[in-house]
């Protein structure tokens, strides 16, 4: 992202001399290629959504019981993403920072959530989660259940998103400048100041865009969730669930109706992250 | 030149040497597009019935199965999965992919003896080692100390057996009285703590993670549970009263006569019916239809009155409306925010 931005952006065709030559032609395959993967399937779900008609659109969607399912799917998986800004911050910054032994092995831990099949990853924190599970079973005693309960979910997801802000987060804590933190510290910055004033501006938008990855993949994750959510319907069960609810009973149009709105939505507020870090860039200068 | 001349002459020769071994003994493949429980049965059977197969013609069939979700399954068929048979877990499935896509005859089901289905099953309860909760019959399962784990009927096709058993029991109870039925399943219902999406799922949740009193599961998926976590762990409860499930199988009219398999096809499920098949399908907890095998396997299936969904539901499309369809019973009984 950074990199991107660090490149002179000139009016058609960009500067002279890039690496890659060609402008119309790099920019002909790449229309070519995202029509191919991503313009068309995303025009075959809109295509099926119509056979519903707008009066059946919109009764699909105001269905109390979906708009149950949007609040719980977009809900959790915000609350991860911000957990998981704040907590892969703090990884990342410790696995860049710091040299100590075993930190290759942490650094090749963190990828695991992308590796491991989803529904392993669900069965594996159900079984940890659960009353009668490792964790789950401190947790009972003082009234806090986890599966089976929206918190379930929320664990699942942060598990699953935790890569997403880490990985994006590393290289640029890597290219951090420390001639600007020494600099702070000779003209009596605090630890404090120098966090919120330099580093933290520095790698905003890169958690940022951390953020929006692993909430993007949070709401539209199934395998894992579909485990430990309990599934109960207004409490914790996810949009995807609902689509494949829909699908269960060849309902193909209703399920890509939810998974249209899915998408809107998910792209607004996409849209609205990336505006956010715009705008940061712009104020910080970064 | 010449090692691509000499590979020329090769291909030639073994063409001409192997087309007329190929007609003299044909192989051919067949693929059983099926669901999750049935997996050990096909794997067994699909061996006998090759060997029924290569006894009888002379030729030599393989047979792949898939197996997933029944909906899924069907889905997958509709949207071009190249099946031969679809041996799946109810006729509203199959009717589906009849309606849908065209691709079965809509009498797919008058095709075959009993309903095309050459095995039965039925609901019981799965409940931990000793019965501690003392669970006996349906009535137990609405005890407000008693935590039932079934799998979401909107999601599984097998679950939806379940709560027309449960619906089917309340039927008789209460002289068919559908209200008092609707009372007693949404009771049912109010004791799940967890719906998990599918059978095996919730065979976990039960076994796995100890959720719950009681499973309710299909026979053989009970047995196969007692087979795979043990004796000392859980046990079967056989209630009063029980529905006949019947997981139907059909050939692919359109696949099989594009293919050219309709022949090994359509023995292939008839074959199914002959006793070495009934014994095949009882082997693996499913109950034959043949009262001759049956009379082997008393013991494994205790005689109970079993009651289908054609008599107490008028069938599987009408169940589905009425039950599982969107704003259906089962989604009156879950309303949000509740």
């Amino acid at each position: 992202m950074s990199i991107a931005a660090t490149e002179e952006r000139g009016s058609w065709g960009g500067r002279q001399h890039t690496a890659i030559p060609g402008f119309p032609l790099t920019l002909g395959i790449t229309l070519c290629y995202l029509t191919a993967i991503i313009l068309l399937p995303l025009a075959a779900l809109f295509l099926k959504s119509t056979g519903l008609g707008f009066g059946g659109f919109a009764r699909t969607l105001l269905d109390p019981r979906t708009i149950a399912a949007f609040r719980v799917s977009f809900g959790i998986a915000l609350a991860a993403a911000l957990i998981n800004a704040v907590f892969g911050l703090l990884v990342a910054w410790v696995l860049e920072r710091y040299r100590f032994p075993g930190r290759r092995l942490i650094d090749g831990l963190v990828d695991l959530p992308f590796a491991l099949p989803t529904a392993v990853a669900g069965i594996s924190l159900a079984t940890l989660y659960s009353d009668n599970g490792w964790i789950g079973g401190l947790l009972a005693p003082f009234g806090i259940d986890i599966a089976y309960t929206p918190n379930g979910i929320l664990v699942a997801l942060v598990f699953i998103g935790l890569p997403f802000v880490v990985r994006t987060v590393q290289p640029i804590i890597a290219d951090l400048e420390h001639e600007a933190e020494e600099a702070a510290r000779t003209l009596g910055a605090t630890r404090l100041q120098i966090f919120a004033r330099i580093v933290l501006p520095a790698l905003l938008p890169a958690v940022l865009t951390g953020m929006a990855l692993a909430f993007a993949r949070g709401v539209g994750e199934y395998g894992s969730v579909i485990f430990i959510a309990g599934n109960m319907p207004g409490l914790s069960e996810i949009v995807p669930l609902l689509i494949v609810i829909k699908l269960e009973q060849f309902d193909y149009a209703g399920a890509s109706a939810i998974g249209v709105a899915m998408l809107l939505l998910s792209f607004l507020i996409l849209l609205a992250i990336n505006f956010t870090q715009v705008w940061m860039r712009r104020r910080y200068g970064a | 030149m010449t090692s691509l001349r000499f590979r020329a002459v090769a291909l030639a020769l073994a063409l001409l040497l192997g087309v007329p071994a190929l007609a003299a003994a044909a192989e051919l493949s067949l693929l059983n597009v099926s669901y999750d429980p049935t997996r050990e049965l096909y794997a067994d059977y699909n061996k006998i019935f090759a060997a029924h197969w290569k006894a009888k013609t002379g030729d030599t069939v393989t047979i792949k199965a898939s197996h997933g979700g029944s909906g899924s399954q069907a889905r997958a068929v509709i949207d071009g999965l190249e099946a031969d048979v679809v041996t799946l877990a109810l006729a509203y499935d199959i009717d589906a992919i009849a309606s849908k896509s065209a691709l079965i005859a809509p009498d797919w089901q008058k095709r075959l003896p009993d309903n095309a289905t050459p095995y039965t099953s039925t609901i019981v309860f799965l409940v931990r080692k000793g019965n501690p909760k003392q669970i006996k019959d349906w009535n137990d399962l609405i005890r407000s100390d008693v935590k039932v784990i079934t799998p979401n009927p909107k999601t599984s096709g097998g679950a939806r057996w379940n709560y027309l058993a449960a619906w089917g029991y309340a039927l008789r109870q209460n002289g068919a009285d559908q209200a008092k039925a609707q009372e007693f399943v949404a009771k049912l219902y109010a004791n799940v703590p967890v719906l998990d999406s599918g059978a095996r799922g919730a065979t976990l949740t039960f076994v796995q993670r100890r959720q719950g009193d009681v499973l309710l599961a299909w026979e053989n998926e009970a047995f196969l549970s007692i087979d795979e976590f043990g004796k000392d762990k859980v046990e079967i409860v056989v209630p009063s009263v029980s529905i006949l499930a019947e997981p139907p199988v059909a050939v692919v009219d359109k696949t099989v006569d594009r293919r050219g398999t309709r022949g090994v096809a359509e023995e292939y499920l008839k074959y199914l019916y002959s006793p070495e098949g009934q014994e095949t399908v009882a082997r693996h907890y499913f109950r034959p239809r043949s009262s001759e095998v049956a009379a082997k396997y008393t013991e494994r299936f205790p005689q109970l009155p079993l009651f289908t969904i054609d008599e107490v539901f008028g069938g599987w499309t009408k169940a589905q409306q009425v039950h599982f369809s969107d704003g259906g019973v089962f989604d009156q009984i879950y309303k949000p925010g509740k």
